[in-house]
């Protein structure tokens, strides 16, 4: 209970000390911002027109599909901006930097979170919310305390799934020193397909995203929930399993970290 | 106490020649080719030395205080330091050491260098009276007062490499690995580097290993020398020590010259003349520089 409480103050601190850093350059901040502003509008205008042409598809009206559309957004935007230091780590290992965070007391993870926050990231905030709202009111689900519970928990198992993938594509570094280019597959095709339910893909895409990389969790399964197209309230807990999807990409880092030991870089 | 028993050390590297054509291959098919960094390194070192490590580029030193300092897993052999085996308790480890990478900072960029301390107080859990202690020590000795407030990238090299030296001694460290400490920095930086290296072992007994090409660092700090060339220690002794090796095997070779000049009279004449033209050894051995590199030669390290 210690460690978690001095790794969450040392965590803290790193924010600190980057904010206070990025606050010295706020045009390129004020840029990012923008561009992933627009980059999420753009999403958001694809299915704006789309729906002027169709007003279902698969049975899921505008509505539904913004607000999947809006919890992807809003989860991929936290883990991008809490995770962006595991993205940079194959520059980190290239430039030697790695080894200073190994010759710390603290754990590498911790560590590496600690390089990078990137408030910018959060540009596509702005659309979410906006998309949220809009998906709250025009969506088929009938809301009560136990669903909005579920919406919180999609946004959260999001963030963890997103940050499960980027731990992933971190752990590749270890392996190889070329970039991650899975790991953009992975983080960024997930992003994009996410923004539908994925059974409207088919149901071989539903099976890939419940077993293989888990995020039909978060977004499938309890939007099934939420919009009351299933008789299974089970789904509605169905986000959980982003944790223990954190909990197996954790373990191949540490399997990583080993190897990295063993063979230098 | 540091023991080194017999530590093995080696790295694939890929292989492949240059060309378009060869790096589309090498996708497919790479060829890796084994380098062995170090082949049965052994030495001891006791609480309190001061030990220069040197070698030519690519030797092994590198990898040797990567070892020391548990960020690398030796293939073969044994390393202790106070019992401690550096990469299976690494946590409990790297709170006993400062190391000190003269290529690289690890202060942080755009904070003033007194904040970057303050994070290091908290990733090393000092304590705030244990802090304050060390800060005002370090301050004094390495002269960082007027500089604790600027940001690191404002500094200059000689100004930066002081606030690296204090940012791993903050957590006072009882053991000291400073890699190549005095890179680049003029001739004042140098000698308060050296000056201050010294302080810290007598003041606390901290044991330092340092990695330098600069003879003088050597000559300046170092009671004891490791030489080591193609990841084998080929020298452990004092400086005398190895300028007696290089005058040792000076002789020898000018007795085989000296032979050598009957045989093939043309070529080796002028050589020999040479050789003995440039004065009586002593003043050759004052050069520290030389004496090494000669060293290097003779033993075939390059």
């Amino acid at each position: 209970m210690k460690r978690i409480y001095s790794s969450a103050h040392l965590y803290g601190r790193y924010i600190s000390v980057i904010l206070r850093s990025t606050m010295q350059y706020k045009f390129s901040f004020f840029l990012m911002v923008t561009g992933r502003f627009i980059l999420a509008f753009n999403g958001f205008l694809g299915i704006l027109f789309l729906f002027s042409g169709f007003s279902t598809i698969r049975e899921y009206t505008y509505g539904d599909i913004l607000l999947c559309f809006s919890v992807i957004q809003m989860s991929f935007a936290f883990a991008e901006c809490i995770g962006s230091g595991l993205k940079a780590l194959s520059g980190m290992i290239r430039r030697g930097e790695f080894d200073r965070i190994l010759l710390r007391p603290r754990s590498p993870i911790l560590q590496v979170l600690g390089t990078k926050f990137e408030l910018g990231r959060l540009g596509p905030m702005i659309t979410s919310v906006l998309t949220l709202i809009i998906g709250i009111l025009k969506s088929q689900a009938e809301w009560n305390f136990g669903k909005a519970l579920v919406l919180a928990a999609m946004i959260a198992g999001g963030t963890v799934l997103f940050l499960a993938l980027f731990i992933l594509g971190a752990s590749f570094c270890f392996f190889s020193i070329e970039d991650g280019g899975i790991l953009n597959i992975l983080t960024y095709g997930a992003k994009e397909h996410g923004k539908y339910p994925v059974d409207i893909y088919g149901k071989r895409f539903l099976q890939v995203c419940t077993y293989i990389i888990p995020y039909a969790m978060i977004q499938y399964y309890p939007l099934q929930y939420l919009l009351g197209k299933t008789e299974h309230w089970q789904y509605g807990l169905y986000p959980l399993a982003s944790i223990v999807f954190l909990a197996v990409c954790y373990l191949i880092w540490l399997l990583g970290l080993k190897n990295y030991k063993s063979c230098g870089n | 106490m540091i023991v080194m028993d017999n530590v093995c050390k080696s790295y694939k590297v890929a292989k492949r020649n240059a060309g378009l054509k060869e790096a589309c291959k090498a996708l497919f098919h790479r060829e890796t080719e084994e380098i062995q960094a170090l082949k049965d390194v052994s030495f001891q070192i006791a609480d309190g030395e001061m030990v220069g490590y040197i070698g030519p580029n690519g030797a092994g030193k590198s990898s040797t205080i990567k070892i020391l300092s548990g960020i690398l897993t030796p293939d073969r052999g044994t390393c202790s330091i106070d019992g401690r085996i550096p990469w299976k308790n690494r946590v409990e480890h790297v709170k006993q050491i400062g190391v000190v990478f003269g290529q690289r900072s690890q202060l942080w960029w755009d904070i003033p260098v007194v904040d970057s301390f303050e994070l290091i107080k908290e990733i090393y859990s000092i304590t705030t009276p244990a802090y304050k202690d060390s800060l005002e020590e370090l301050t004094s000795l390495l002269q960082l007062e007027e500089i604790l407030k600027t940001p690191t990238r404002q500094l200059s090299l000689g100004q930066r490499m002081r606030c690296e030296i204090a940012a791993s001694l903050l957590h006072r460290p009882r053991l000291l690995f400073l890699d190549e400490p005095t890179i680049g920095l003029d001739a004042v930086s140098k000698l308060a580097v050296r000056d201050f290296i010294k302080k810290m072992n007598t003041e606390h007994g901290t044991t330092v290993l340092l990695t330098t090409h600069d003879m003088q660092d050597i000559e300046a700090i170092a009671d004891r020398v490791i030489l080591i060339g193609r990841g084998k220690v080929l020298l452990d002794g004092t400086l005398q020590d190895m300028k007696q090796l290089v005058k040792q095997e000076n002789m020898e070779k000018k007795a085989e010259e000296g032979k050598n000049f009957k045989e093939n009279e043309y070529i080796q004449a002028d050589k020999y003349v040479e050789e003995n033209a440039n004065g009586e050894d002593k003043e050759r051995f004052d050069n520290l520089d030389q004496v090494v590199a000669k060293l290097y030669r003779q033993l075939d390290i390059l």
